[in-house]
């Protein structure tokens, strides 16, 4: 009997372990100690979170490794890391680190403007971003294994990944509504991979999951995510951007579990101390807009 | 109706519902230590054992869990919920709800690109059972009251232990419902024993 690795399952299965958790972008060994002591299910190794790569301006590429590694021995929950859209190299020295999952991200400088990675390509499993179900299903078509909002990352403002959610979870209940015959216009009319809508229509579902990232920054931001269908939430500079980063953390995680449960959601959101300061979408150039990053 | 709960602070609980449906038995979420009075049996699903701990902590459902246990009501610990059964857990001063007499290592095949299929044959379940192993413990060694039900590559990947029921793979994520109905067995049988007593 021989064991299968890099398996659809196997990548897919891990991102369904993660349901209902917080992944938390940490740049140290000391914040993802804090981040897994508050209950996150996994932590993303950056150099920068994004609301410092906005400040920094020039090219943001994959973290020095020192970090990454830095961080994969303080824990013993997953770890991620970003790799820049399109760049082969810098996604295949994560998985030869022994990364447990990819983020092909917008977040960082993309080094193609045409192409994505083949993820099917690869061992170890990726997360992508998407706006609407065409990005989300061409993602899923080039072998990403799970999927988050784009949102507007680093901006601490909830009303992108809002209209990235709302949008992918509307277009999905069309796909499941329409009958079999519509559904080639429809892949056409998305830019979609005609296979991956008919596995929608058929499980009622997307595939893989879809997480919430990009502006969230208070418990009652993730809860509301939750609220409208994310399976779990990413949080890159809400925690430690915020004044209480442990607090903050841990509060996160018990909205993100208790979404519905509005009293304690109120209990849990008292004394937290300052959020991040947050950016009005509007206000940012078109060159600052990351979720425009991608095809 | 026989009613089997998940405990659904985070993981997999979705398709762990899906596979007791198909089972013909009644699914629910339980996410606090009241719901526990409601049902015949637990699944402890597949997630982050750290993050399940934490939360655990936080609603304070260590010891009705362990009482859920103490009245022989079945518990089935997938992955990390095997992590949560367990009586020792390697490197750790600390267990979870630490019932079952197994020791466990956490990621004891690497990480997630070690993360891997293979087909098992399972004791009292059968051959070629689809083992999904996602950076999955293993089980150690077994205490005396423990039944080994499985192993794959020299390694304890499934255990029972009168009520207590671990694999250290996902019989959820597949279509293969052989485990779970293993399982919903095991919790009628609890309810004929009880209902005699």
């Amino acid at each position: 009997m021989k064991n299968k690795v890099g398996t659809v399952l196997v990548k897919r299965g891990m991102a369904e372990m993660q349901k209902g958790g917080v992944i938390m972008d940490v740049v140290n060994a000391d914040q993802a100690r804090i981040a897994e002591k508050a209950g996150a299910v996994a932590v993303m190794a950056l150099e920068r979170v994004p609301s410092d790569i906005r400040k920094a301006g020039g090219v943001a590429r994959m973290a020095d490794p020192t970090i990454i590694e830095e961080v994969m021995k303080a824990v013993s929950i997953p770890v991620m890391a970003k790799a820049r859209i399109g760049h082969i190299v810098e996604a295949r020295i994560l998985e030869a680190m022994g990364v447990d999952y990819i983020d092909e991200s917008e977040v960082l400088t993309p080094a193609d403007e045409e192409y994505h990675l083949l993820k099917s390509a690869f061992t170890v499993p990726f997360v992508c971003g998407c706006r609407d179900l065409g990005e989300a299903a061409r993602r899923i078509g080039e072998g990403a294994a799970m999927l988050r909002t784009k949102g507007e990352p680093g901006t601490g403002n909830i009303v992108e990944a809002v209209r990235h959610m709302r949008k992918v979870n509307a277009q999905v209940r069309r796909v499941v509504a329409m009958n079999e015959d519509e559904l080639m216009t429809e892949a056409k009319l998305l830019g979609a991979p005609y296979e991956i809508l008919l596995q929608i229509k058929k499980n009622g579902r997307l595939p893989v999951v879809n997480f919430a990232a990009g502006g969230v920054a208070t418990p009652a931001d993730a809860a509301l995510m939750m609220e409208l269908g994310a399976d779990g939430v990413f949080v890159g500079s809400g925690i430690f951007k915020s004044e209480n980063p442990a607090a903050f953390a841990k509060a996160i995680v018990e909205a993100t579990t208790n979404y519905k449960d509005y009293k304690l959601l109120a209990e849990i959101s008292k004394n937290l101390g300052a959020p991040m300061v947050g950016i009005e979408i509007s206000s940012l150039s078109s060159a600052d807009r990351m979720q425009d990053r991608g095809w | 109706m026989t009613k089997i709960g998940i405990l659904a602070l985070q993981g997999a609980v979705r398709e762990h519902a899906a596979a007791i449906r198909k089972c013909g038995v009644e699914a629910v979420e339980v996410k606090s230590a009241e719901e526990l009075q409601y049902i015949d049996g637990l699944i402890l699903p597949g997630g982050e054992s750290t993050t399940m701990r934490r939360l655990i902590d936080t609603y304070d459902m260590l010891k009705p869990l362990k009482r859920f246990i103490s009245v022989d009501k079945p518990v089935f610990g997938t992955c990390a919920g095997l992590i949560l059964l367990a009586r020792s857990i390697e490197g750790q001063e600390e267990n979870h709800i630490g019932m079952m007499d197994i020791v466990v290592r956490r990621n004891s095949y690497g990480r997630q690109i070690q993360s891997f299929e293979a087909n098992l044959n399972i004791k009292d379940i059968g051959q070629d059972f689809p083992g999904v192993f996602i950076r999955a413990p293993h089980i150690v060694k077994v205490g005396e009251g423990v039944e080994i039900l499985c192993e794959h590559d020299g390694k304890i990947v499934m255990a029972r232990q009168d009520s207590l029921l671990a694999c250290a793979f996902h019989p959820e994520l597949t279509d293969d419902n052989r485990a779970i109905s293993y399982f919903v067995k095991m919790v009628r049988a609890s309810i004929i024993a009880r209902n005699k007593l």
